[in-house]
C-alpha cells in the first residue's frame, strides 16, 4: 500500500512530538488505542488561562498512517477553544490525509485521542473553565 | 456429498463451541472435509457441482483458520454470541492498560536501539506470562462465565499484546540480519 504525500511528510517529519512537563500548568492527557492494529496514541494539550489551546503534543506507536493523524491533529488544535477543538472529525482527518478505507481507524483514534484529552482536562479544571467562559 | 453452508464453524468440524476446544480433534476433523473433498475426486463432476465443492473447500478452510489461532476462536465465539468486539471504533480502553503499553513500546524501542538481544529476549518471556494469564481469564469467561461483555474487553487488550509480540519480533530480526 502506498502512503499519500500527505501522511509521509507527516511521517518523516512528525510535528510536535514529544511530552509535556508532568509540573507543566494546564496540560491534559488522551490516550486512546485502537485494537484493530495495536497502536496506542498519546495526545496532550496545554490550555490557557482563556481556555485556548496553545499548544499540544503526541506520542504515537503505530503505522504511518496514525502518526500522521496525530502529527496532523496536534497542528489542527493550537488556537482553537476546548469547544471548537471537539468539532474535529475523523472524516475530516482522513480527507486531509487521503487515507484508504483500511486506515480509517488511524483517523478516527486520533479524534478520540483530542476528546479523552478535552475530557481529562475538563476534569481536572471543570470550574476553571466555566468561570473563565463566564467572565467572557 | 451434502453440502450445508448454514454450519457455523464448529458445527462445520462436529467440536463444540468452546474456546478451550481439542486441537488435534479440530485438525482431524479439518483434514477429514478436505481429504473427501480434494478436487481430484470432483473430475468427473459437472461445473456447476465443481464449483460448489471448491466453494466448500474454501470455507471448511476459512473455518479452520479461525478456529486455530486462540484469538480468531474468541473473536468468532464472541460473534456467535452477537458481540462485536468494535477493534475499529472502541478506542476507550483503561488509562492503565494504555500507560502499560506505552512502557512496553518504549522498552522495546530502547532495547532495540540499543541492540539489546537479551533484554528483547527477556521482554518477550515477561510478555508470554502475560499473554497465558489473559488466555486463561479468557477461557474462564467464554466458557464458564459466558460474560461475554468482559471477554471482548480481554480479546481486545490480547490484540495490542499480539502486536507487541510482533513488534519484539520484528525488532529481534533487525538485531539478527
Amino acid at each position: 500500500m502506498s502512503y499519500s504525500t500527505k501522511v509521509l511528510d507527516h511521517y518523516e517529519n512528525p510535528r510536535n512530538v514529544g511530552t509535556f512537563g508532568k509540573d507543566d500548568e494546564g496540560v491534559a492527557t488522551g490516550m486512546v488505542g485502537a485494537p484493530a492494529c495495536g497502536d496506542v496514541m498519546k495526545l496532550q494539550i496545554k490550555v490557557n488561562k482563556d481556555g485556548v489551546i496553545e499548544d499540544a503534543k503526541f506520542k504515537t506507536y503505530g503505522c504511518g498512517s496514525a502518526i500522521a493523524s496525530s502529527s496532523l491533529v496536534t497542528e489542527w488544535v493550537k488556537g482553537k477553544t476546548l469547544d471548537e477543538a471537539l468539532t474535529i472529525k475523523n472524516t475530516q482527518i482522513a480527507e486531509e490525509l487521503a487515507l484508504p478505507p483500511v486506515k480509517i481507524h488511524c483517523s478516527v483514534l486520533a479524534e478520540d485521542a483530542i476528546k479523552a484529552a478535552v475530557a481529562d482536562y475538563k476534569a481536572k479544571h471543570g470550574e476553571m473553565v466555566e468561570t473563565a467562559a463566564c467572565k467572557g | 456429498m451434502n453440502f450445508d453452508f448454514s454450519r457455523n464453524h464448529f458445527e462445520l468440524f462436529g467440536i463444540p463451541p468452546l474456546y478451550q476446544i481439542d486441537t488435534i480433534q479440530l485438525e482431524q476433523a479439518y483434514r477429514d472435509i478436505q481429504s473427501q473433498i480434494h478436487p481430484d475426486k470432483f473430475a468427473h463432476l459437472s461445473d456447476a457441482e465443481r464449483r460448489l465443492s471448491m466453494q466448500w473447500s474454501t470455507q471448511a478452510n476459512e473455518a479452520y483458520q479461525t478456529l486455530k489461532q486462540p484469538l480468531g476462536r474468541a473473536c468468532y465465539l464472541l460473534h456467535l454470541n452477537g458481540v462485536d468486539i468494535h477493534e475499529e471504533t472502541n478506542t476507550v480502553m483503561s488509562p492503565a492498560f494504555l500507560m502499560q503499553q506505552m512502557e512496553w513500546r518504549e522498552a522495546i524501542g530502547e532495547a532495540r536501539a540499543a541492540k539489546d538481544t537479551s533484554e528483547l529476549e527477556h521482554l518477550t518471556g515477561q510478555l508470554r506470562t502475560e499473554i497465558q494469564a489473559q488466555q486463561h481469564q479468557l477461557a474462564d469467561l467464554l466458557d464458564k462465565e459466558k460474560n461475554y461483555p468482559k471477554a471482548a474487553e480481554i480479546v481486545r487488550e490480547l490484540k495490542f499484546m499480539e502486536k507487541l509480540r510482533e513488534e519484539i519480533n520484528y525488532a529481534l530480526e533487525a538485531l539478527d540480519a
